[in-house]
């Protein structure tokens, strides 16, 4: 059993329970819930930054490109970009496609919930900012350039899946080796590790809150591994992390939901 | 009316401009030197247009773009007037950007331009600052040059959208130490007000309190450590902001770690 803190849909305390990540169940008023059972809401509430290029693969998949024009060199700097608020979404919300669009890039990312202020902290007590961690879908409409911001590409409404929960920091015993697996339909299609970040998590939180804050309740995602999963309309999407559980979502086109949600 | 956000006597306020002074929502009257300044708004979602004036796009010698440069910023980075904004000890070129930021005031989606300006709360002045040394080319301008802490300052008030007749006319000026350095025209955006909501509205939704800020016209000057930056709108206000060192921000990693390893001796 582990610590966490999740959101129900339609409540608005954050509960606190013990949940078990491998079974994928609740322990609320002394019983067991399993998390299909749930609706959830996405269990954070500030500004979620994601990091593009932090995996050794994919830095190496953009190969002699980033010599070239437009990038003309590699990345010095952690390259950020922001998940508005339009974009969370709980675990087992539908993920909308848009009109016109026919497979989303799946982002499995290792979600780094901040619990205090960080600004420029350094590596040894990097840590210590952390409240816990998530899952995030840090979904895509696919593109190849990377050289302007892809605000039209990833910040569509429902393309951040978060959750079901924040394991507490004290639970997982390393972040930087964490399994990160993705399924479509119950079938593996991705499978890496946070050992292969270019930036540690706690090199990745100096390096960032060197030039910007990090507030209680922001969420750090460490990041996407290269040659990220495509899906379409009607698949299930789980994104599983070692010691965190998983978060599933399904595809549904834009045009069958309802203010978001499926009726 | 002209609203804004204060603390003062202790306590964060609404406010609104009466006869040049400052009315709290309680009924006080104050003057503006008496409160702390902050962002009009509540910064949540703020999109941010690059290169939206063709004459600022040939300035930083890039050709006028086909579709918006949008990019976004979180709240860390906004400040109110009279803030500080710092400029680290290592730039050699930070520079101010005077934009028109529009408030949105309403839930926006799939909206049309002969529509757009229902959808719109109010105005308000930013100071879009930039850190060109800094910068790189994934996802530029990215969030080291644009997205530091205190590196926006926003206001002094939001001007009610009802009282600018034509906000795609209004004229921008900075100053920096009472000299005039950048002048510009909002008629010169590339994409307008309604094109902005029309475009952002179209694939994601605007909810009220997002801020658009719209870009800004030629005329940027490096700016050093001690100058009192100004940024102007015609009908909207005046935004002052000065530029301190690292000298003001003391707290350093290594000095920490340092004061760390001395206690544990």
């Amino acid at each position: 059993m582990s610590k966490a803190i999740f959101k129900l849909r339609g409540k608005h305390l954050i509960e606190e329970a013990n949940v078990n990540v491998l079974k994928r169940t609740v322990e609320l008023d002394g019983k067991q819930y399993g998390t299909e059972m749930l609706s959830f809401d996405a269990p954070v509430s500030g500004t979620v930054y994601g990091v593009l290029l932090n995996y050794k693969g994919a830095l190496h998949t953009l190969g002699d490109a980033v010599n070239q024009p437009p990038y003309k060199e590699p990345p010095k700097a952690p390259i950020l970009y922001i998940k508005p608020v339009n974009t969370y979404s709980g675990n087992g919300m539908p993920i909308p496609l848009p009109e016109g669009v026919e497979e989303l890039e799946m982002g499995a990312a290792l979600g780094v919930v901040i619990g205090k202020p960080a600004t420029r902290v350094s590596t040894s007590q990097a840590l210590e900012y952390v409240a816990g961690y998530t899952i995030v879908n840090d979904v895509s409409i696919p593109h190849d350039s990377v050289y302007r911001p892809a605000v039209n590409q990833k910040a569509r409404d429902g393309f951040c899946p978060i959750g079901p929960w924040v394991i507490e920091r004290d639970a997982v015993a390393n972040p930087d080796q964490l399994r990160v697996r993705v399924f479509i339909n119950d079938e593996m299609k991705q499978e890496n590790t946070t050992a292969n970040l270019i930036r540690s998590v706690s090199r990745l939180i100096v390096d960032v809150t060197d030039f910007m804050t990090l507030n209680k309740g922001d969420v750090l995602l460490v990041g996407v591994p290269e040659k990220a999963p495509l899906a379409k309309a009607g698949d299930r999407v789980r994104v599983e992390i070692d010691e965190l559980g998983c978060l599933e979502n399904t595809i549904v086109p834009e045009s069958e939901l309802t203010g978001g949600v499926a009726l | 009316m002209r609203r804004a956000r204060v603390a003062y006597s202790g306590a964060i306020h609404e406010a609104i401009e009466r006869n040049g002074q400052i009315q709290l929502n309680d009924g006080r009257i104050v003057s503006e030197k008496e409160v702390v300044w902050l962002p009009p708004v509540e910064p949540r979602t703020v999109f941010v247009l690059g290169l939206n004036y063709a004459d600022h796009a040939k300035e930083l010698s890039f050709t006028a773009p086909t579709e918006p440069l949008v990019f976004l910023k979180g709240p860390n980075t906004f400040i109110g007037h009279r803030g500080q904004t710092r400029r680290p000890n290592d730039v050699t070129f930070m520079h101010y950007e005077c934009e028109l930021a529009v408030v949105i005031g309403r839930g926006a989606r799939k909206v049309k331009r002969d529509n757009a300006y229902e959808y719109v709360a109010g105005y308000t002045v930013a100071n879009d600052y930039a850190f060109r040394d800094y910068l790189e080319n994934y996802y530029r301008p990215n969030l080291r040059v644009k997205n530091r802490d205190g590196c926006t300052p926003i206001g002094p008030w939001l001007v009610d959208a009802s009282d600018i007749d034509d906000p795609m006319n209004l004229t921008l000026r900075t100053y920096v130490n009472g000299k005039l350095t950048q002048e510009g025209n909002t008629k010169d955006m590339i994409f307008d007000i309604p094109a902005l909501i029309e475009y952002l509205s179209s694939f994601m939704t605007l909810n009220a309190g997002d801020i658009i800020l719209t870009g800004t016209p030629k005329g940027s000057v490096d700016t050093k450590v001690g100058d009192e930056v100004v940024t102007e709108i015609e009908g909207i206000g005046r935004l002052a902001n000065t530029i301190v060192g690292d000298d003001t921000f003391t707290k350093d990693a290594a000095k920490e770690n340092w004061a760390k390893h001395l206690s544990q001796l």
